[in-house]
């Protein structure tokens, strides 16, 4: 176990470095760094040159990258268009986004997980065919029509949320939450339902029931216990894509997050706020997928045995 | 040895009378799929007395193992349905009981061990963990106690280490290791009948051995009825007191073990005896059963065997299939020409068989061709070559 | 949409499975598998339902004119936000536009944004698992380790920085805006169909027809192209599928967040985008509803087309 854990932290180490390559590459040295800088007009060639330095964008590419790494590692991440630093715009709005998003895992489990099971012990009857049929429509609908029609229906027209999350207070983040984590709702009901079905195939579920254990057991821990060890992986991977997701969320329920702040330094033009932005945002995943990973080996004895 | 065995007082409500354990009644059983329905068992009977062992022998796909299922109620249902008869435990129809009374039988009364060691432990449980489980959940005992009981077992069915290794998981035992943590937990509740499912087929030879006289020492010690579950003549031979042969879903023949070798009454029998490899003979070409096994959607007219049959009449082709009926001492046959075979002299195996090696059954074979999502040739012609011994067992036989 | 990261895990799981039921069934030149797989198919509603939505879908993107006769790009501002009337079945939206002519005319953009990034992300992800699967070693470590860096890019958030540094401006030509998106989108989706076709090699390889052929004296490139490739093709194309789904989403999303396609392009992410905002959706809801159905709908028939042939490679979940 151990030996997995430190092998599994040294291969995130090059795909954290060359990750923040990209992003550094992509907004800096290919695109224009100080588009944006001056509001909508181009910059001042002095300020240009200015800029130019203070990243030593005139060095070849790893060598900017070195000191760029060098930024990050002392907490840097560059300065917002209002002249804030990034690190302490994000400070301010991740409490936000962590409820939001702990909000939508906890629908995702919660609800996810009963439908998945429901369905999966009465494979091929009403039950599990609504839960395909629901949770197949649900995949199908992008986040940001969900998040509409939530909006006016739960928040417009019957009034029973906020249709707006300004504040971030929890009771206002709901309804955000529960959208955000619908799409993944579905997919670990799917997940669950069919982790269930091919489990109670086994062999050693049929042992659970030979040994005269009661169906409520055989299902909730001979079954269950094998069943959640993809979705525990599932969750992991869906981190990343909850992110992606915020942006969509937050944006249509104005809730004050990195999502919604991402998006608005993407229509500023603010290079440095997005990079900074992402690059937590990456980094939060990939430690969620070594988590997750790490995780798996607990929870399934034949990884960490190995 | 004996002494630290009987683990628990056994004070069970269950008593057989005249030491009969066990009687199967004109059992059925059906799996309705989407392709149609596989009559997978038509009308097995059998009993089982006090430390006697039955073995039911066939290729997959003949019903043993669903028979197995059944008496345990645990067929898949969907898609498997008992459509008739009695399965009787200590005089009473265990069929007819409801689900709650019936999983006190599993376990403490009848319980079961399993072809694949390795998929049929819960891969993500302490074996020690899943023996005390018996213990805990049937009697209650408290967790300390059901992993001493665990501990004990393990020694018991001679695992070395037991004591270090309660905590280990399935996959860090060896298949011998792990078949007899299935028997330790099949064994626990000292139930009165052992059901084992093609115990040895996942194992090598040398281990082999030792599970059958482990299983066989047991069940002397227990005095448990055992139901020997094999598609292996050879495994056979030195453990069972009768064999039940099943057919396409029947019991073809049924005899005291040196009777069905010396002389059997059904063509099926003779057709498996003389697949048998023998060192007396060599150079000689194997003899097979020609044909296939029938598909279960689709069992021939009369006797299912009459198209692989050498001695097939016209009677053997009209409905109804020829009765199990009483064709000698202590024996039964379903075959219209019984008496012929047995009037016949000295074929084909007297000198006993050899210990033949079935080539691998090919796992859940059984259950797969009557689910038949598949396309039936092909799990039919698996089947043929890992029961009635291709070249496999050829090579393994005359090696010894 | 945000979807194909959610898609890893289960799919991952499900390519090992639908792996599984191929490695079961050895076919050369896969035939008996693909036919085995069609006469599945046939049975199978959701997979015609599916068939013929995307067959009306890529006809309204080739010859929208089938379709409606209007105009997508005229507006009369004077009939602005009509509710849906005869004249036009879904109304008009807040500048005059007639929305039933721009939801038929937007689905070019997605469909065109979908299967080519499909279209990519199976050649460049096919070749890259293949290779790596293969080949095993060092090269299979250093392909794998280029795709971690890239898987480190949720979909959209990756979607959004890339399309961030290369900008459509309004007005930029379709196809180049459009390429772009296909671009961008391949650019991080590829290493997950490269892990699925990784991982479905592996487990076709060690089979003993292809040690068989092996042995038999077959070339490097026969064995991967008669042995491997058919067999292990399945879980791919079941990715691919469902990912086309998954990439109009995205594109959409991208549009909708204003930094993917680009007015006066007609696409339904912007109109959906225009719709949007609580004020307009209380007056208007028909703006945001069309496009938004046609959308969903879009994106439902490619899951289930994918679904459908999942289920017939892997008949064991039925």
């Amino acid at each position: 176990m151990v030996s997995y854990t430190i092998r599994r932290i040294l291969q995130m180490i090059p795909v954290l470095l060359g990750a923040t390559f990209i992003l550094f590459a992509a907004v800096f040295a290919l695109g224009d760094p100080s588009a944006g800088r001056c509001g909508q007009r181009p910059c001042p060639p002095g300020y240009i040159a200015k800029f130019r330095a203070e990243y030593h964008l005139d060095q070849p590419l790893l060598v900017q990258y070195g000191y760029y790494l060098g930024k990050l590692f002392r907490g840097d991440l560059g300065t917002s268009f209002y002249g804030n630093p990034v690190a302490h715009e994000l400070a301010i709005r991740y409490p936000t986004t962590i409820k939001l998003t702990v909000i939508a895992i906890l629908c995702e489990v919660i609800i996810g997980v009963a439908a998945g099971v429901l369905a999966g012990i009465r494979k091929g009857r009403f039950l599990d065919n609504l839960v395909l049929i629901s949770t197949l429509l649900v995949i199908s609908i992008p986040v940001f029509v969900i998040g509409n029609l939530a909006q006016l229906v739960f928040g417009v027209k019957l009034e029973w949320f906020p249709p707006t999350a300004g504040q971030g207070s929890l009771y206002e983040l709901l309804l955000p939450g529960f959208v955000l984590g619908a799409l993944s709702v579905a997919y670990i009901s799917r997940l669950t339902r069919n982790s269930v079905v091919e489990n109670l195939r086994t062999d050693y579920v049929r042992t659970a029931r030979a040994k005269g254990l009661s169906n409520a057991r055989v299902i909730s821990v001979h079954t269950l216990r094998n069943s959640l060890i993809p979705v525990v992986t599932f969750i992991g991977t869906d981190i990343g894509s909850l992110m992606g997701g915020a942006i969509v969320t937050e944006r249509i329920f104005n809730v004050n997050g990195i999502g919604n702040f991402i998006f608005r330094s993407i229509n500023q033009k603010d290079g440095q706020s997005v990079v900074g932005a992402v690059l937590i945002l990456v980094v939060v995943y990939l430690v969620m997928n070594l988590i997750v990973d790490l995780l798996y080996g607990v929870l399934d004895p034949r990884i960490s045995n190995d | 040895m004996a002494s630290t065995t009987k683990l628990v007082d056994k004070t069970s409500s269950w008593q057989p009378t005249d030491g009969l354990l066990l009687e199967v009644d004109d059992l059925q059983v059906e799996f309705r799929t989407r392709d149609g329905v596989a009559k997978a068992i038509n009308g097995v009977s059998f009993e089982l007395r006090e430390g006697e062992t039955l073995s039911i022998l066939g290729e997959s796909g003949s019903g043993k193992s669903v028979s197995a299922q059944a008496i345990m109620g645990i067929l898949d249902s969907p898609p498997g349905f008992i459509t008739g008869g009695q399965v009787r435990y200590c005089g009473t129809d265990i069929l007819t009981l409801p689900e709650e009374q019936r999983r006190r039988i599993r376990g403490p009364e009848i319980s079961m061990v399993f072809q694949d060691a390795l998929s049929a432990l819960n891969p993500v449980f302490p074996v020690g963990w899943q023996i005390a489980e018996m213990f805990r959940k049937h009697r209650g005992t408290n967790r300390t106690d059901a992993m001493a009981q665990a501990v004990r077992l393990m020694e018991r069915v001679q695992i070395p280490g037991a004591k270090q290794r309660v905590r280990a998981y399935p996959h860090q035992f060896s298949g011998g290791m792990r078949q007899r943590i299935m028997i330790a937990m099949a064994i626990a509740l000292d139930p009165a009948v052992l059901i084992a499912d093609e115990p040895t087929t996942a194992l090598d030879v040398t281990v082999q051995a030792q599970i059958m006289s482990l299983l066989k020492e047991l069940q002397t010690e227990r005095r448990m009825g055992l139901i020997l579950i094999t598609h292996d003549l050879g495994v056979v031979a030195d453990v069972a007191d009768r064999i039940a042969v099943m057919y396409a879903g029947r019991i073809v023949e049924q005899a005291d073990v040196f009777d069905l070798y010396a002389q059997p009454g059904h063509p099926y029998t003779e057709g498996l005896l003389e697949s048998i490899p023998r060192l007396d003979q060599k150079g000689q070409r194997l003899a097979a059963i020609g044909g296939l096994p029938p598909n279960l959607m689709h069992i021939p007219s009369g006797c299912p065997f009459h198209p692989r049959c050498r001695y097939a009449e016209d009677v053997c082709r009209a409905d109804p299939p020829p009765p199990l009926r009483e064709v000698g001492v202590h024996r039964l046959a379903a075959c219209h020409v019984s008496e012929r075979l047995l009037a016949k002299e000295g074929t084909p195996a007297q000198a006993g068989p050899a210990p033949a090696t079935g080539a691998g059954d090919g796992g859940g074979g059984d259950a797969g061709a009557h689910h038949g999502d598949h396309g039936d040739e092909r799990g039919g012609d698996g089947d043929m070559d890992g029961d009635m011994g291709g070249d496999g067992d050829v090579e393994g036989g005359s090696g010894r | 949409m945000t979807d194909t990261e959610q898609l890893t895990a289960e799919t991952r799981d499900e390519a090992a499975r639908a792996g599984g039921s191929a490695v079961n069934t050895p076919v050369a030149g896969g035939r008996s598998l693909w036919a085995d797989a069609w006469r599945e198919l046939r049975h199978n509603p959701l997979f015609w339902i599916s068939a013929v939505l995307i067959l009306l879908i890529v006809l309204m993107a080739v010859v929208p004119q089938l379709f409606t006769s209007t105009d997508p790009t005229y507006a009369n501002l004077s009939t602005a936000r009509t509710p849906p009337n005869r004249a036009h079945i879904f109304g008009i939206d807040n500048q005059g536009y007639d929305i039933y002519a721009r939801t038929i005319h937007g689905a070019r953009a997605s469909v065109l944004v979908g299967l080519g990034t499909a279209v990519f992300t199976l050649i460049i992800g096919g070749f890259f698992g293949l290779v790596a699967g293969y080949a095993g070693g060092w090269l299979d470590a250093v392909l794998q380790r280029i795709g971690d860096i890239f898987f480190a890019f949720p979909l959209l958030l990756g979607g959004l920085v890339f399309l961030y540094t290369f900008p459509s401006n309004p007005g930029d030509p379709f196809i180049e805006m459009v390429a772009k998106i296909i671009l961008v989108l391949t650019i991080i989706a590829w290493p997950q169909t490269a892990r699925v076709m990784r991982a479905s090699v592996l487990q076709v390889k060690p089979s003993d027809y292809i040690q068989a052929a092996r042995a038999l004296g077959a070339s490097g490139p026969r064995i991967i192209f008669r042995h491997i490739l058919p067999n292990a093709l399945g879980p791919v194309i079941v990715i691919a599928t469902i990912n086309l789904g998954v990439f109009i989403g995205v594109e959409a999303t991208l549009s909708f967040l204003g930094i993917g396609l680009q007015p006066p392009t007609i696409s339904w992410g912007i109109d959906i985008s225009n719709a949007s905002g609580i004020g307009l959706v209380r007056a208007a809801p028909y703006m945001l509803l069309f496009p938004s159905i046609f959308l969903s709908i879009t994106v439902l028939a490619f899951i289930m087309l994918g679904d459908a042939v999942r289920d017939a490679l892997d008949p064991k979940l039925r």
